[in-house]
């Protein structure tokens, strides 16, 4: 079941991906690459250059260098919505959920299904979609999809904010620190979301800091450090230990399974 | 499709279920409607009067300008912005309308337009101003307060007070619909209420397990409809329906349908629970907002036209008072947040109501009107507090 590495062609690959802001080069030279169905945890110091290569790949900061291949095909991201309609999806570190709104709503917020000839909203249909994405995700601790996502837990807010970025039928899903607010059992509930998406054959991107979480989930661990790449590993053959001395420099390691 | 629902029980308790304490949403709407049939029952004792057809078909002639406003204060509620230029906006549009009408002798029906064009042109102003300049609504419909009340007294002129005899522009508010026409409004509100689709939505999202049978949904709907047959009967009966009350409820009823059924109606609750996850999701946050601010001030625009219709005459002091607070006061009582995100146009009806009523009810026990803006001030702080605890409830059980 676990997708061993980059298949023929990756979901994502990034060529010399360079960032700089004034003064500051927060990314310089990155390559890296997901494939089909894999999980690749992204980690690094703060600083490292974790966000800063998830905006430029979420459209938010295009990078200054570089390029970008979805599926094999050089593509310009320069906004979030060019960015959802390439397929990528990207859940942000404080979920962008509307507290008021229902998980209905939230699910198909500016992407509202619409219902010929008046262009009237299509309620029934967004319901019974929203059942079948909580359901593909086993999100079954959410009783009605009706309920104001405020009412909901740490858990089943996380599984909404990861549902609505399977609306669109991403080919790629950022996630940025899914676990960082969550107890043990919630945590345990997103990082299955998580596997569910890699078996749904999307290309999966995860921040964390949890060492843990990385292992129990990740197929490759890419490091960051001080906006380079730092090593490469493949989670099964690594020690926590060999990523943390990655991370804060103690060792440097040829990447591998990058295309460097 | 429901196949994957867990097995579970609803963590829901049985006893708050007895109690149906209210939760975040409904809330505002069950509050302040149990607090008028108290007011009702209260003035009633005080005044049997009160709750004569004669005088329940006046007070509702009385509510029908702030009502408007209310339902335009509903708009940047949501977005949880706020407009403090509407009662001003409300008198320079009617001053608009009388100048256009009388002074120019343009007919009355392209007057009436004329003051609502002008009403969402200055709402386009008040949008724009708070959109590229990031100026917080709140400052900038303070300085439309001053400012369109300036415009007023210049469009007024020497003399300050314009008299309005023109039939139409009187009729919007002393005229009765025909038997017919009254009959055929009240039936088919009744109609509708007890449609499938109005129903249906009252079980949507909720597994089958969770889901209330027909029968028994289509009894809690039969109150509703009989009081909406009642009302209906009796007014008929009594001089005929208002046409100022349809006029009423054909704009909540066309806002309901927008805020409900159609796009942007969801992009407005959600800027104003969260505008920056809205932003993020690609709605057009700004333009959204000049929209809404171009509505609101239409609508005071409207109520403007109907305050005007009912005095016969626009003045200096028109829109000016407790005009603005009133309408403001009118939605949040209904249930309507500050804080955006949420609330609906029936709530502000229902405030509106509620705050009509203490007016009215007064008035007939020819109370000073100290006592009355003390009260009505009163019944608003204590709808906030209600408010406030069961958010606090909510939150706790959430």
């Amino acid at each position: 079941m676990t997708a061993s590495g980059p298949s023929a062609t990756p979901v994502l690959e990034l060529r010399g991906v360079s960032v700089t802001y004034g003064a500051v080069r927060a990314l310089s030279g990155v390559n890296l690459s997901v494939g089909r169905g894999e999980v690749l945890a992204l980690v690094g110091d703060n600083g490292a250059g974790k966000s800063t290569l998830v905006k430029s790949i979420c459209g938010a900061r295009p990078p200054d260098e570089g390029t970008i291949r979805l599926g094999g095909e050089a593509v310009v991201v320069d906004n979030p919505r060019r960015a959802a309609e390439l397929g990528i999806a990207t859940v942000f570190q404080d979920l962008a959920l509307c507290d008021d709104l229902d998980v209905v709503d939230n699910l198909f917020l500016g992407r509202e299904v619409r219902r010929k000839p008046w262009g009237n909203l299509d309620h029934a249909a967004m319901e019974s979609r929203s059942w079948d994405l909580l359901g593909s995700l086993n999100a079954t601790t959410i009783k009605s999809v009706r309920a104001k996502v405020a009412r909901l837990s740490g858990g089943q807010r996380q599984s909404v904010a990861i549902a609505r970025a399977l609306v669109g039928d991403p080919r790629l899903v950022l996630l940025d620190e899914p676990t960082a607010a969550l107890g043990v059992a919630q945590t345990a509930e997103v990082l299955d979301l998580v596997r569910r998406l890699r078996d749904h054959g999307i290309g999966v991107i995860i921040i964390s800091h949890n060492m843990a979480d990385v292992m129990a989930v990740s197929d490759r661990i890419h490091v960051l450090r001080l906006g380079r790449t730092n090593g490469v590993f493949t989670t099964a053959q690594v020690t926590v230990d060999d990523v943390v001395a990655a991370i804060t420099g103690a060792s440097v390691r040829a990447e591998e399974g990058a295309g460097a | 499709m429901t196949a994957s629902v867990s097995d579970e029980p609803p963590a829901v308790r049985p006893w708050s279920r007895l109690l149906a304490l209210p939760s975040s949403g409904d809330h505002g709407f069950r509050t302040v409607l149990i607090g008028i049939v108290g007011l009702w029952a209260l003035l009633y004792a005080l005044n049997p009067r009160f709750l004569t057809v004669g005088n329940l078909s006046n007070l509702l002639l009385q509510i029908a300008a702030v009502a408007v406003l209310s339902m335009g204060a509903v708009i940047v509620l949501v977005l949880g912005e706020i407009d403090l230029s509407m009662g001003s906006v409300s008198g320079l549009c009617a001053a608009v309308m009388a100048v256009v009408n009388t002074k120019m002798g343009i007919p009355a029906p392209l007057a009436v337009v004329a003051a609502i064009l002008c009403g969402l042109a200055i709402g386009v102003v008040h949008g724009v101003v708070v959109t590229r300049f990031g100026v917080p609504s709140f400052v900038v419909t303070l300085g439309g307060l001053l400012t369109w009340q300036g415009v007023q007294l210049a469009v007024l002129g020497e003399q300050g007070n314009l008299n309005i005899t023109d039939t139409f522009i009187v009729s919007l508010t002393s005229t009765y619909v025909p038997t017919w026409l009254g009959w055929t409004v009240t039936l088919l509100a009744s109609a509708y209420l007890l449609t499938p689709v109005a129903i249906r939505r009252l079980r949507r999202g909720r597994p089958s397990r969770e889901r209330t049978s027909w029968p028994k949904l289509l009894l809690t709907r039969v109150p509703v409809v009989a009081l909406v047959l009642a009302g209906g009967a009796l007014l008929v009966n009594h001089r005929g329906i208002p046409l100022v009350v349809l006029i009423v409820l054909a704009v909540a009823a066309l806002m309901s349908y927008v805020l409900t059924h159609r796009r942007v109606g969801r992009h407005l609750y959600a800027i104003g629970s969260n505008a920056e996850a809205a932003r993020r999701s690609g709605v057009r946050v700004d333009r959204i907002k000049v929209a809404a601010f171009a509505c609101t001030s239409g609508l005071a625009a409207l109520g403007g036209i109907l305050a005007a219709s009912r005095l016969f005459a626009v003045n200096q002091s028109s829109g000016q008072g407790s005009l603005l607070l009133l309408a403001i006061a009118g939605a949040v009582i209904g249930g309507v947040s500050l804080f955006g995100g949420v609330g609906t146009v029936w709530q502000a009806l229902l405030g509106s109501l509620l705050i009509g009523s203490i007016a009215n009810g007064m008035d007939l026990l020819s109370m000073p009107s100290s006592y009355r803006f003390t009260v009505t001030g009163a019944v608003l702080v204590l709808a906030v507090v209600i408010d406030a605890m069961a958010r606090r409830r909510a939150a706790r059980r959430g």
